[in-house]
């Protein structure tokens, strides 16, 4: 009753073309954001921001990214894992060589290095499609983590092979990284960037480039045909999904866990960010939030569960049951809704259309 | 195997040799002009017989995904977790007091099953999804099934000893002094891995249930409308790629131990299958032996100049040089498609 168009009408192209059309659609994302900026912060603690905020934050990034590759233009990629660590080495080397250079500078120029490294490891994309470019984008996951684990030249010579962020401020005063940054200041400040590159990626898949991403997904001779450069096409796809992928790296170094080593982004990343991009829904911004929020929620509803109702486990069998139960979960998903989260929300929305007279 | 495949292989054959040779003389000359390289004919020889040997084990567990590629079109990521199951049931069936013989007819007996329940519950939903859904279920497989084996057999490294002899041999002490150093394990899991392929490729050319198979790894539609049981089919792939599963797992579980790093060799195994093509079994074959030695071969020779453990890398970069060249893999059917 309440959510329906009926006489909002649009009487310009911009107003046409807008992201959120619908009015009740703006309201609900300008409430949203509000929370996200007022509300969050004053209800939840710290604990809650460090495990559950920050995290989502940082991997609604990397799902974004991966699904402007994977979801918007057809190419499977393992490699993500690989492109994190780039973007979490590439910041940590930049910011202690130039530490008068402000963190988000130093953020978005990782980005850009990952992107050039992401734009290298996808020039076999132009042969091969399918499994065997995700097998070949494996290469880049094995590679990139054995060479920031093998040459301490990326470590500054540390002797653990771990990188820890220096103390940094976003504003004058205001610490975002090491010791004395607090949880608040770090959940701001990736929101005000998660935010702002969302809406960038959202736009670009709006744009001429993403109708050409999707056109090479749909039907690559089609495609061709169209006038469509498969080379400009695919290897713009892997430098903006590595520029996304390289910020959320730096960020989950540098902001959420602190200090990092190359182990961290092992091929088990790879997966996860991949699963959020299926789970969410592939070819959805939004689907990259529900699907972010919805891994990094699953594992701590698992190990709370069992406690909460007064099952005593070993750790060992909590783990087992853990890997069970996810397996067991994404299968399930995968049968009920193949196209994931961000379709529910959309069959949602229109049964609240017609809500309460379904005619 | 049939003619298309022959000449090629033939051609393989009497390739080898000069391949060899043209490596160690690369590598000979690498270690004239680098000293931090070692070079003696007989070590080259050594590493590169261990890695043929390696290269039969991973070649083991790239069967099981060509099986299940070729009948259903499914890139079946959970192959190594079935390995590691077969391993772990097997492994647990002989600790409660059953000869291995015995433990291993049981133990096929729980794959078929497996193969039965995964093509009810998860392959029957899912039929006519895109292949990346059908890759991201068998992920979750692999996760259920690593959790699942784990939790019914527990979680410590066991010992799998069927009686395979492990000690060293030393063959042609003729030509070289002191002869090559050989593992009698990895001969016997070489000669199990040729049984198993020339048995595969009775079961088939020469059944009925055989020529069905390769009838629905042509085409799904035509094979349906001349009456064949897709679904039976299916089931039957994933029973067959059980036992292969068990197999590799037998033979790795003896070399290394039971152990949860069995489910990633599965990794290695892709690779293998870019060089050897997704449809071939053959291909398998030869690609496993081909980043076996490779890597071994790379490993030793080549991997002092960077620092070392270029192990964990080397293939996939391999197949990547690899894939550029030849898309379709060595044996792989050949697409034309031009983009």
């Amino acid at each position: 009753m309440l959510y329906r168009e009926a006489g909002q009408f649009k009487t310009s192209y911009g107003s046409d073309q807008a992201i959120f059309p619908i009015r009740q659609d703006q309201i609900g994302i300008a409430l949203l954001l509000l929370v996200a900026v007022l509300g969050v912060p004053a209800l939840a603690g710290e604990y809650w921001l460090e495990t559950i905020f920050v995290p989502f934050l940082v991997f609604s990034l990397a799902a974004i990214g991966l699904n402007l590759l994977t979801g918007y233009c057809g190419q499977l990629s393992l490699g993500t894992g690989g492109f994190m660590a780039c973007g979490a080495f590439f910041a940590y080397k930049l910011t202690t060589a130039f530490p008068e250079l402000h963190v988000l500078v130093v953020f978005l120029l990782a980005g850009v290095g990952s992107a050039a490294v992401g734009v290298f490891f996808g020039i076999p994309s132009l042969r091969i499609k399918g499994f065997y470019l995700a097998v070949a984008t494996l290469a880049a996951q094995f590679f990139l983590v054995w060479m920031f684990n093998k040459f301490d030249w990326w470590t500054n010579y540390s002797p653990s092979g771990v990188i820890s962020a220096p103390p940094r401020e976003v504003l004058p005063g205001i610490f975002l990284t090491g010791t004395e940054a607090t949880p608040i200041t770090k959940y701001l400040f990736l929101l005000g960037l998660v935010a702002v590159l969302a809406l960038v990626a959202k736009n670009l898949t709006r744009g001429a480039i993403g109708r050409s991403w999707m056109a090479i997904r749909d039907m690559d001779i089609a495609a061709e045909i169209i006038g469509i450069r498969p080379l400009w096409a695919k290897l713009s796809a892997f430098a903006i999904s590595s520029f996304f992928i390289g910020i959320a790296g730096a960020l989950w170094a540098f902001v959420y866990t602190g200090s990092v080593e190359a182990l961290a982004f092992q091929i088990d990343r790879s997966f996860q960010v991949l699963f959020m991009v299926i789970i969410g829904g592939l070819g959805s911004i939004l689907g990259s939030f529900l699907g972010a929020a919805f891994i990094v929620l699953l594992p701590i509803l698992l190990n709370n569960v069992p406690a909460a109702i007064g099952l005593q486990m070993s750790v060992e069998m909590v783990s087992h049951l853990e890997f069970m139960i996810f397996g067991a979960l994404i299968i399930f998903f995968l049968i009920v809704e193949p196209h994931g989260l961000a379709r529910l929300w959309q069959i949602g929305k229109e049964k609240l259309r017609l809500w309460p007279f379904p005619y | 195997m049939n003619a298309t495949l022959a000449r090629p292989l033939t051609l393989w054959l009497l390739a080898l040799p000069v391949i060899i040779a043209v490596l160690g003389l690369a590598l000979q000359g690498l270690a004239a002009v680098n000293a931090s390289v070692f070079f003696a004919w007989s070590y080259f020889l050594e590493v590169l017989f261990a890695g043929l040997l390696q290269g039969v084990m991973y070649a083991l567990v790239a069967l099981g995904f060509v099986l299940i590629f070729k009948a259903s079109g499914i890139f079946n990521f959970a192959q190594g977790s079935l390995v590691l199951f077969a391993a772990l049931t097997m492994v647990g069936f002989i600790e409660m007091g059953l000869h291995w013989t015995l433990a291993f007819v049981v133990t096929a007996g729980v794959m078929v099953l497996l193969a039965v329940v995964v093509e009810r519950v998860v392959l029957r939903p899912l039929v006519n999804q895109p292949h990346i859904i059908l890759f991201m279920a068998t992920i979750g497989i692999f996760y259920f099934l690593d959790g699942f084996g784990q939790t019914l057999w527990g979680s410590d490294v066991k010992v799998l000893d069927i009686g395979i002899p492990k000690q060293p041999l030393f063959v042609l002490q003729g030509v070289f002094e002191g002869g090559i150093l050989v593992n009698a394990f990895d001969l016997v899991a070489a000669l199990v891995g040729a049984v198993l392929v020339i048995g595969l490729a009775v079961f088939f050319h020469y059944t009925r249930i055989g020529r069905a198979l390769r009838a629905v790894a042509d085409d799904h539609q035509a094979a349906l409308s001349v009456g064949i049981p897709l679904k039976t089919i299916w089931a039957i792939v994933w029973s067959v790629a059980g036992i292969v599963a068990l197999v590799a797992g037998i033979m790795w579980g003896s070399k290394a131990g039971v152990q949860f790093s069995l489910a990633l060799i599965a990794l290695k195994a892709l690779p293998v299958l870019i060089l050897g093509g997704f449809t071939s079994i053959p291909g398998a074959i030869i690609g496993g032996l081909i980043i076996g030695a490779g890597e071994q071969v790379a490993e030793v020779f080549i991997g002092p100049l960077f620092g070392g453990a270029i192990q964990d890398w080397f293939a996939y970069m391999l197949a990547l040089v690899f894939l550029l060249f030849r898309p379709q893999g060595l044996f792989g059917e050949k697409i034309i498609e031009r983009v």
